[in-house]
């Protein structure tokens, strides 16, 4: 059995807790990536992260990229919001095929 | 294209001209993994873009109802409100092969047994906004884990359509093409050594007859002296 996190500004998360998913509140980038590491040992198979700590961690979480456990999945917070969500969708058909063939704006 | 550090034998030859079948089968095997591959993710992604696009809307509104709440409640009552939650939601990982890339498929078991019960407060105290908020983040829940699906899938076919494409042009552009040169190089080399031992031989032949004819008529000419 596999547990589902929620990592961001509280402002942005609180209201996750209430559909039955763990909220873990941080505010910085280093306590974000101290809490995805711990997460992703105590078997959490999908993060979700706002995008604003989300574009912070970079790196660290690009280790996770090649597992299957867990997903770290960005999602919009209520500030500052990066787009990053798309971005990524984007970026992963240009590591693909090349080149972004399905951008559609 | 650089010819291959090779001994020109028979055995080399042998050995390579079995490399080659082999880099040739791979590159065919591995050129139809890429395409099927290819196929896949290409359908995965753009629903990935779709649900993205709708989750990310939901999220906005759940947020900003949240923050009309906010805005109504103090932040203890909120805090309160949400404090302890009646449902909890567990995943089952299983995974799954598609063209040797390991997805996941996640299946959600929720801890009470009605998934609408979301509401962890008494209506009283609490504003009409933060119900709206919950309802509309509850919504989207399921759209969120297959978006976490999909998303988490296309990372991982990325990766290995990429690593596919590199193998399949490593062979195609550089081990295929030094095989076959290696092969006609040593082939030529072979050929060119038997057409010298031949030459040799005729040479060989050659001097021996001239020599024989040379004894033949050395001879003859001692036997008309004697005559």
């Amino acid at each position: 059995m596999h547990n589902i996190a929620v990592v961001g500004d509280k402002d942005s998360i609180y209201g996750f807790a209430s559909i039955g998913m763990s909220i873990f509140p941080e505010d910085d980038a280093a306590g974000a990536s101290r809490t995805i590491r711990k997460l992703a040992d105590n078997g959490y198979a999908v993060i979700f992260v706002t995008e604003d700590l989300a574009s912070q961690l970079g790196a660290e979480t690009a280790h996770y990229a090649e597992s299957v456990m867990p997903a770290i999945i960005p999602i919009p917070g209520v500030k500052n919001n990066t787009g990053m969500g798309m971005k990524n969708v984007s970026r992963f058909v240009e590591q693909a095929v090349g080149s972004d063939i399905i951008s559609d704006q | 294209m650089a010819v291959l550090n090779v001994n020109p034998t028979r055995m080399e030859l042998t050995k390579l001209k079995k490399k080659l079948l082999t880099a040739r089968r791979g590159h065919k095997l591995l050129k139809d993994k890429r395409d099927e591959l290819m196929r896949r993710f290409l359908e995965l992604v753009r629903e990935n873009k779709k649900l993205r696009r709708s989750v990310e809307a939901g999220i906005t509104e759940a947020n900003s109802h949240m923050s009309l709440a906010r805005s109504v409640m103090s932040d203890k009552a909120l805090d309160v409100a949400l404090m302890l939650p009646s449902q909890s939601v567990t995943l089952e990982v299983k995974e799954k092969n598609v063209m040797s890339v390991i997805i996941p498929n996640y299946e959600m078991s929720f801890k009470t047994a009605d998934e609408n019960d979301i509401y962890s407060y008494g209506f009283e105290s609490t504003s009409a906004d933060l119900d709206v908020a919950v309802k509309s983040l509850s919504d989207i829940f399921p759209a969120m884990m297959r978006l976490a699906e999909i998303e988490k899938s296309c990372m991982l076919m990325a990766a290995e359509i990429e690593k596919t494409r590199r193998r399949v042009n490593a062979l195609e552009h550089i081990m295929i093409p030094q095989y076959e040169e290696t092969i006609k190089y040593i082939t030529m080399k072979l050929d060119e050594n038997e057409r010298s031992s031949t030459t040799r031989l005729m040479k060989i032949k050659d001097s021996m007859v001239r020599q024989n004819i040379e004894a033949q008529r050395a001879a003859d000419a001692k036997g008309q002296i004697a005559v």
